[in-house]
């Protein structure tokens, strides 16, 4: 493309937000590709066994989510096919006084891969581009779940369990200012162990196309079954939030405070985490 | 005093409704459409030169008619429209020499207008899920016509550059959808069954035909130099699309081998062109808050689109009546537009004079004594219209300038 000084941009400048489309009430599928009727489906059958029966969920600290707003949720990520972020998302519809639909950042990998394109885009996945970010936070003033580990996190093996990976870039801290929304951190226990991975197959990695192959307790070798997960007891915390919007001027061009807030945030959520672990007696009871 | 407006590609469907709805604002004085065929919609005062792209002959008439504002409707974002080489031609030796035959310091040009389309953009698997302006292609064109298309807004760019004095607009226009038009889209979801790719139900935005043109116009005749998305309100997904118009969504397509099976369709008589492949993959949306907020109101959302469409797609079988078509005819165009007999009086253009001069001309001319009869200035004073015979007009010009008196 021309690097140099491109057309005058078409104004920017003045609010947009006014101009956003209109809700149409007829349709019950969003903008985003979000499915009212499918999300409306999972949540009440799977999501719902899921959080009060298979993993008994245990939530402190609901507070801290913003009930108006955006809001930019930040947490530690695991498993094979990580249940973490439905349970989080499904920890806010229960126990917040004022229930927020939650959007989960994804991977740009489940857009491009059929199925999983379908209905992770139906079910609140949006692909985790910056633009999409900002406009879910900055202009919709929606709740976004990211995941700054990303991959690495997912792919560990478990015997590097609640070990935080690094943050990504900071990237997600930057979208946070630039938004102006605060950062809420959480530390997730139990996702681990739900659909640990012991090891993967780099060949059928490259065969099937995927992100990763993993060999978990019953994957590959019950087939679909290995979708089902270990009924580890998962517990929520959410902490204090971050404020962004006190931190300046465009604090976003000081790449240094960025990597200091992200580091800050990784760091309370590892305390967090070894804290919840010290004191967890069991796995599956916590 | 008006505009004088230049617009290219008369004879394909956008370049004549544009004229249709220029004709009919008063803040446009001329009317001037080029084009290598003849119109294929009826018009009244829009002048009609037949010319390819050659940037000579363009410039002559562009100096010779001190046109101020040109409109570039001519690109082909369709690659069912024309063959890729023909397409190519047009795109980008095309827009090289109508941007070549608006510059120059002694041009009279003061504004330029360029369709463009989404396209623009691609279509990938790591795209932003709405496109603003501001947003550059993640990367390179994979199809030739994106090929094309930004290879025409480079040399857009380029002339903007060089022309800081030309105000350069650039319109983005997402998939248009309507009953006039034909293009890739209109005849996908035109099959009995919507074709999809399976595991895949992508994201849809469209523009409705009259807003194309409403925007194109409003662009015309208000100022807004920069880049603009146009696309209607709202997301759909193609599932949506397909339930709107009453249809099953079929996956005929595989996710991997697309392309041979898209071939195989071909055969069958489904054209799905590769541009249009991407987007049954990934989907696309533009962000259209830019142009809503430089003042243009949709008519329609991308979901009343739609449904306009699958309307129209129910009715089509009644409302078809053979042989309707307007055919072009140089010499009943240029008698309705020159003759004397149908100009009538208002050869010199007293119908746009207010009351006041044409009373004022009438005093002038009394004291000239030099009074010719078909000029007799007794109805105008009484407050009647100048035309005082009956002038066995026909319609076309001679009305259309008379109503233009206050």
């Amino acid at each position: 493309m021309t690097t140099t000084r491109a057309l005058p941009p078409a104004t920017q400048n003045d609010d947009l937000r006014a101009h956003l489309p209109a809700i149409e009430p007829d349709r019950t599928i969003t903008d985003w590709g979000r499915s009212e009727r499918l999300e409306g489906l999972v949540d009440a059958t799977l999501y719902s066994f899921l959080y009060h029966y298979w993993f008994r969920c245990e939530v402190e600290g609901i507070e801290n989510v913003p009930s108006t707003g955006g809001a930019m949720l930040v947490a530690n990520h695991a498993g094979a096919l990580p249940p973490d972020a439905s349970m989080i998302a499904k920890a806010i519809q229960e126990e917040h006084p004022r229930p927020r639909k939650l959007h989960l950042t994804v991977e740009h990998f489940f857009k491009g891969y059929p199925f999983f394109s379908m209905f992770v885009a139906k079910i609140g996945g949006v692909p985790a581009h910056p633009a999409n970010v900002q406009r879910l936070l900055d202009d919709e003033q929606q709740l976004v779940l990211v995941f700054p580990e990303g991959a690495k996190a997912t792919e560990k093996l478990y015997k590097d369990r609640y070990k935080l990976r690094r943050f990504g870039r900071g990237g997600f801290v930057e979208a946070a200012m630039r938004a102006g929304v605060p950062i809420v951190p959480i530390a997730v226990v139990g996702a681990e162990e739900a659909m640990p991975t012991f090891a993967h197959v780099g060949l059928l990695k490259r065969l099937t196309g995927l992100i990763y192959f993993p060999v978990t307790p019953l994957f590959p070798h019950f087939g679909l079954l290995g979708a089902v997960y270990l009924p580890a007891k998962f517990k929520l915390r959410f902490l204090e939030p971050v404020r962004t919007e006190r931190m300046g001027a465009a604090p976003w061009d000081d790449k240094g405070l960025v990597q200091e807030v992200a580091g800050d945030i990784r760091a309370r959520i590892q305390d967090e985490l070894v804290d919840m672990v010290g004191r967890r007696r069991s796995v599956w009871f916590g | 005093m008006g505009r004088r407006v230049l617009i290219t590609g008369l004879s394909t469907y956008w370049g004549g409704r544009l004229a249709q709805a220029l004709e009919r604002e008063e803040s446009v004085d001329v009317i001037v459409g080029v084009s290598p065929d003849d119109p294929t919609c009826e018009l009244t005062r829009t002048e009609y030169v037949r010319v390819g792209t050659q940037h000579a002959l363009l410039a002559r008439i562009v100096q010779a008619a001190a046109i101020d504002t040109v409109i570039d409707t001519r690109l082909v974002v369709d690659s069912i429209a024309a063959p890729p080489r023909a397409a190519h031609e047009n795109n980008v030796i095309g827009t090289m020499n109508i941007v070549a035959a608006c510059g120059g310091p002694d041009s009279p040009v003061r504004k330029f207008v360029f369709k463009s389309s989404a396209h623009f953009y691609g279509c990938e698997r790591d795209d932003p899920a709405f496109f603003t302006e501001r947003m550059r292609r993640p990367h390179p064109p994979r199809t030739p016509i994106e090929e094309d298309i930004v290879e025409a807004e480079r040399a857009v760019r380029a002339f903007d550059e060089r022309n800081r004095d030309v105000a350069v607009t650039v319109l983005r226009f997402a998939n248009g959808l309507g009953p006039d038009i034909s293009t890739s889209h209109t005849a996908l979801l035109s099959l009995p069954v919507v074709p999809a790719i399976l595991g895949f139900d992508p994201r849809y935005q469209f523009i409705h035909e009259d807003d194309i043109v409403g925007v194109l116009a409003h662009v015309a005749v208000n100022d807004l130099p920069g880049v603009y998305n146009a696309a209607g309100d709202g997301v759909l997904v193609l599932s949506e699309v397909a339930s709107l118009l009453g249809k099953p969504l079929a996956p005929l397509l595989p996710p991997w081998g697309t392309g041979v099976a898209a071939a195989a369709l071909r055969r069958a008589g489904v054209r799905i062109p590769p541009e249009m492949l991407q987007q049954l993959r990934y989907g696309r949306a533009l962000d259209n808050r830019a142009l809503k907020a430089a003042g243009y109101a949709f008519r329609a959302t991308s979901r009343e689109t739609v449904q306009a469409f699958a309307e129209h797609l129910r009715t089509r079988k009644l409302r078809a009546t053979p042989g309707a078509g307007y055919q072009y005819e140089r010499e009943v165009e240029e008698f309705l537009r020159w003759s004397p007999a149908v100009r009538g009086d208002d050869r010199l253009g007293l119908g746009r004079l207010t009351r006041d001069q044409l009373a004022e001309l009438a005093r002038a001319l009394d004291s000239l004594e030099a009074r010719p009869a078909r000029l007799a200035p007794r109805g105008t004073a009484s407050g009647s219209t100048l035309r005082t015979g009956s002038p066995s007009s026909s319609g076309g010009a001679a009305d259309a300038e008379l109503a233009a008196e206050p």
